[in-house]
């Protein structure tokens, strides 16, 4: 690394705040990666939330320096992913995405390290590769789970009752556990309560694994345990698409909360009052925020999900840090990969502007959610957000799902499949 | 002075809870960026089923969403999302699109559809669809490096009714054969 004479001297003269980077070691600090510059906005997280912002910042502003640090090398969606399970696409190439581009594009610099830990009041992130101090920091970090809240569910429980609710080798290990189940089996799948990501997400599961049951395996079942009392988006949607597709084979029982599982014995529990058995379980876990932004003290009293200014997504716990994606609230926007997208837009105008001291804009975002059924049909949620009363509130009287006769179904899949082309590429390109 | 503490508050975050009450109203790359994820960036698409935005004329943009709106122009999400928004937002968004270049697109094209397409178009869509669908006559919407299947899509729609043919595109449209329009619609998926 090579640096030049100011950031030589502002290396030294920070003291103890920043160390190492110009091989004076401090014993108990870790290095830093980058000296800052006049303007730097670092982001954490190579998703439908963190590319957005990063790129969307160096589109708006060139001087500010952008600094993208993602653990992986390559980031996999979780739209789309159901797909897989289900057998319709192979692999998981087309939803597989890498962050070279937003570089030589847009100058992105990329980092591939582990945050550790976030210092709000130096506005230093820390890393397993050394740290990286901000003006500004923008989380995007996605969720992690709640394991207290099923008894027995920790890390090998996961490997032989995978959740696949983070897109990768635990959807890949879903599949193959499907793949390998006899005929005349059955599948659990468990639903936490709502807030969770993506609303509609374990019902287009439960189609998609139907769908596979129903060509592959007839004479199997599939059993959904849903926490909340109904289904949680697009009910009436699912529960046609199901009757006419599915009849015998998706068994869905509402408000059965799973408490405790018992990998040992392939069962799950509810409630302590019934035990149900699987020849493959899918365990999705109750959600909070991704657990860097729970270290750094930016969930709100629910303890699970962190509060943010609805124009500027910086948070209401600490000052400079901003937070959008599935970890945020975000008022009426559901937590989805598109909300994610447009949220990092809205937030990534107003960094720019209040770097800039200029006037902040009010935000619009739209979220556009589609859900396969069958291999062929897919149906979906499209909504307009605006700011009222200090709100992030849907538009009255505009969005909406899909007509509840399937009429638009079979060009809705087709419309799907360029919606993942459009967005992946968006955050690659 | 009052300037300069304000900026300077709003620099630092000082001003986070009051900007809101400060905060402009949305602009046309606030309304228009929302779009992006499905339209791509700056509205070039690259689902092939999706339109590109860049470079249509503002009288396309706000026409295509009145229509969207009204649900003379079918759809599936965007007459839905068309109502989440005023006539103004459409200025703005059309505006916006307006300003971006052309997106041009690679795409797998039969050449002896483009020849035959390039010989008919001149004189049967040329007046309204000018320079090789690179610009649009009024609301006519810039054809050039659209996606064949959407250009697919929306002629089937047309002929089948479902969409409403301009009076003027009919007169042109009425005489062809099937031949003849998918050989137009590979011309125009071919232009960059």
């Amino acid at each position: 690394m090579t640096l030049d004479r100011r950031s030589f001297l502002k290396l030294v003269g920070a003291g103890a705040g920043a160390a190492g980077a110009a091989g004076l070691p401090m014993i108990g600090r870790a290095a830093e990666l980058m000296p800052k510059g006049a303007k730097r906005v670092v982001v954490v997280g190579g998703g439908y939330g963190g590319t957005i912002a990063a790129k969307y910042i160096r589109m708006m502003d060139k001087s500010i320096e952008v600094v993208l640090i993602e653990r992986n090398d390559h980031f996999v969606s979780c739209p789309f992913s159901n797909l897989y399970i289900g057998g319709i696409i192979k692999d998981l190439t087309p939803l597989t995405i890498k962050f070279d581009k937003l570089a030589t594009n847009h100058g992105v610099k990329i980092v591939q390290a582990e945050v550790t830990g976030i210092d709000p009041a130096g506005k230093v992130v820390t890393t397993d590769k050394g740290t990286v101090s901000y003006d500004r920091l923008v989380l995007s970090p996605g969720i992690d789970f709640r394991l207290g809240e099923i008894k027995g569910y920790d890390a090998a429980a996961m490997e032989i009752m995978p959740h696949a609710w983070k897109a990768g080798p635990q959807t890949v290990l879903l599949r193959k556990q499907l793949e390998a189940m006899k005929d005349g089996g059955t599948m659990v799948m468990t639903v936490p309560l709502s807030p969770y990501r993506c609303p509609p997400g374990p019902y287009e599961r439960a189609s998609m694994v139907a769908h596979y049951l129903k060509k592959s395996k007839p004479k199997s079942k599939l059993v959904v345990l849903d926490a909340n009392p109904d289904i949680t988006s697009k009910g009436g949607l699912f529960k046609k698409g199901w009757k006419d597709n599915y009849e015998g084979i998706i068994d869905y029982r509402p408000a059965k909360k799973v408490t405790e599982v018992e990998p040992g014995k392939m069962t799950v529990l509810i409630e302590g009052l019934e035990d149900v058995k699987g020849d493959v379980i899918n365990v999705i876990p109750p959600q909070r925020a991704g657990q860097i932004a729970v270290a750094a003290g930016l969930v709100g009293d629910d303890k699970n999900w962190c509060p943010v200014n609805p124009t500027t997504f910086e948070s209401t716990k600490q000052a400079n840090i901003h937070v959008i994606g599935d970890a945020c609230v975000a008022g009426a926007m559901p937590k989805s990969g598109y909300s994610a997208n447009s949220e990092a837009k809205i937030c990534a105008t107003n960094i720019v502007a209040l770097m800039n001291g200029k006037e902040t804009t009010e935000m619009s975002g739209i979220n556009t959610c589609y859900s396969y059924i069958t291999d062929k049909e897919a149906v979906s949620v499209a909504a307009v957000y605006k700011v009222a009363e200090g709100k992030i509130i849907a538009v009255p009287n505009s969005g909406g799902v899909s007509p509840a006769d399937f009429s638009a179904a079979k060009m809705e899949a087709i419309y799907a499949e360029s919606w993942l082309k459009n967005i992946l590429t968006e955050m690659s390109t | 002075m009052m300037m300069k503490w304000k900026r300077w508050a709003l620099a630092t975050g000082v001003l986070a809870v009051s900007a809101m009450a400060q905060a402009a109203p949305p602009s046309a790359a606030m309304l228009s960026n929302a779009c992006a994820g499905c339209h791509g960036t700056n509205g070039g698409s690259a689902g092939p089923s999706m339109p590109s935005l860049a470079s249509q004329s503002k009288e396309a943009i706000v026409e295509a969403m009145k229509k969207f709106k009204s649900g003379e122009r079918p759809s599936s999400v965007m007459g839905r999302l068309a109502k989440g928004y005023s006539d103004a937002d459409f200025a703005a968004m059309g505006e916006f699109f307006s300003k971006q270049k052309l997106h041009a697109t690679t795409q797998v094209v039969d050449a002896a559809k483009v020849k035959k397409g390039a010989s008919l178009q001149e004189s049967n869509c040329g007046r309204c669809h000018l320079e090789d669908g690179r610009e649009g006559k009024d609301d006519s919407p810039v054809m050039a490096s659209q996606w064949l299947p959407y250009l697919q899509i929306q002629m089937e729609q047309y002929l089948s009714g479902k969409r409403k043919m301009p009076e003027k595109m009919k007169e042109k449209v009425d005489p062809l054969s099937k031949d003849d329009i998918d050989a137009l619609l590979h011309f125009y998926a071919s232009v960059k």
